[in-house]
């Protein structure tokens, strides 16, 4: 008996179980950072073989001075105070019932003076060459949220959820095909009810 | 009794060291996949700004990125302390965005070459007047869909 006496060596044999267990633990919890941000579409650098003639009353004007001031629809506005005037503007459906534009949905005032209807209001963004990068980053963030309220609105009255989250859903790679087919879909249903019409004019340089 | 006893005589016995190796993989592996790489080293001041309303960027190989800021303080020197472009590792001139871009739209495969999106990295101190430059070169060679990178946080912080 020559292994007699000796204390028993212990079994190492399931440690790499151990690590592994650990290792994939890691794996799945870990989430390498990803870079988030405001997705924008620059508008093309040919003009428009026609000349689209827009309404006065369905363009939305804010502009932004060198100092971080707002001037929304010629009056100064503050930039906490934009969103609100952005979503009265956008859901206001001044058409009358019963014309092409008549727009069901909208809860607004129904000013005759605002916008027709959501597919047809434009909010039109200018900025000077020295308003800092912060503020205008901002005032963006303030106009995507308006149209993301509203569309956050429709989808709960039709499909009760969030736009946002839809939206979210169907970007995400990891989605199932059928569960993305049938989100794409909602989401452009969403969309067509509440066209994102963000025009960025070219900076004025005075 | 006298098994007991004879415990005593053996030597320490040596510490199994065969897991050593798995534990060694696992720290490797662990750290392999949280690094991220980073293709260029900073050349400029990047504190981004804050937004609510973002999206992810979700792949990575269909962005190009572009990062402007004032230089840091090694470089302060020879560029100022105006806002500056950087590509890649140099700093850059608005003009030559469009032939980055180009450049690096070439580089991708013929599928993605379509669908790639160009991420700014901007200061929050920044001014427009170097955005609007690069948006229209931008526009000039047809590289439309944009991300204003931002880290996700109240905006209205971004005034003060």
């Amino acid at each position: 008996m020559p292994k007699r006496g000796a204390p028993p060596e212990v079994n190492a044999g399931s440690m790499a179980d151990i690590a592994f267990l650990l290792l994939i633990f890691f794996l799945v919890t870990t989430t390498i950072e990803t870079d988030a941000g405001l997705d924008r579409m620059l508008p093309p650098i040919e003009p428009p073989d026609t000349d689209v003639i827009i309404k006065q009353k369905n363009i939305f004007q804010v502009n932004i001075n060198r100092d971080g001031q707002l001037l929304a629809d010629d009056e100064l506005t503050n930039i906490k105070d934009l969103r609100a005037k952005a979503i009265a503007f956008l859901d206001n459906g001044g058409a009358p019932s019963g014309s092409a534009d008549y727009c069901s949905y909208c809860k607004g005032k129904r000013d005759v003076a605002s916008s027709d209807s959501p597919a047809k209001a434009i909010i039109s963004l200018k900025n000077d060459r020295e308003t800092k990068y912060g503020t205008y980053i901002t005032v963006q963030n303030e106009l995507v949220g308006a149209y993301n309220d509203l569309r956050n609105r429709e989808a709960q009255r039709l499909f009760k959820r969030d736009f946002t989250d839809m939206e979210a859903e169907y970007l995400n790679p990891e989605t199932p095909d059928n569960v993305r087919e049938e989100l794409k879909e909602k989401v452009k249903r969403i969309q067509d009810l509440f066209p994102q019409k963000l025009s960025e004019a070219e900076t004025s340089s005075n | 009794m006298s098994k007991f006893n004879k415990k005593k005589d053996a030597a320490l016995p040596a510490v199994n060291t065969a897991s050593l190796p798995d534990i060694v993989f696992m720290l490797l592996f662990f750290f392999m996949t949280v690094t991220v790489m980073k293709d260029s080293t900073l050349k400029v001041e990047n504190v981004l700004p804050n937004a609510t309303e973002i999206k992810k960027l979700e792949k990575k190989d269909r962005v190009i990125y572009i990062y402007v800021g004032k230089p840091t303080r090694e470089y302060e020197k020879t560029y100022g302390t105006e806002s500056k472009i950087q590509l890649n590792d140099k700093f850059a001139d608005a003009s030559e965005v469009g032939d980055y871009i180009l450049m690096e739209r070439a580089k991708k495969p013929q599928e993605l070459q379509n669908v790639l999106t160009t991420a700014l990295k901007v200061d929050k101190e920044a001014n427009m007047g170097i955005i609007s430059d690069i948006k229209q070169e931008l526009r000039k060679v047809n590289a439309l869909k944009v991300n204003y990178t931002t880290y996700e946080g109240d905006a209205f912080r971004n005034l003060q």
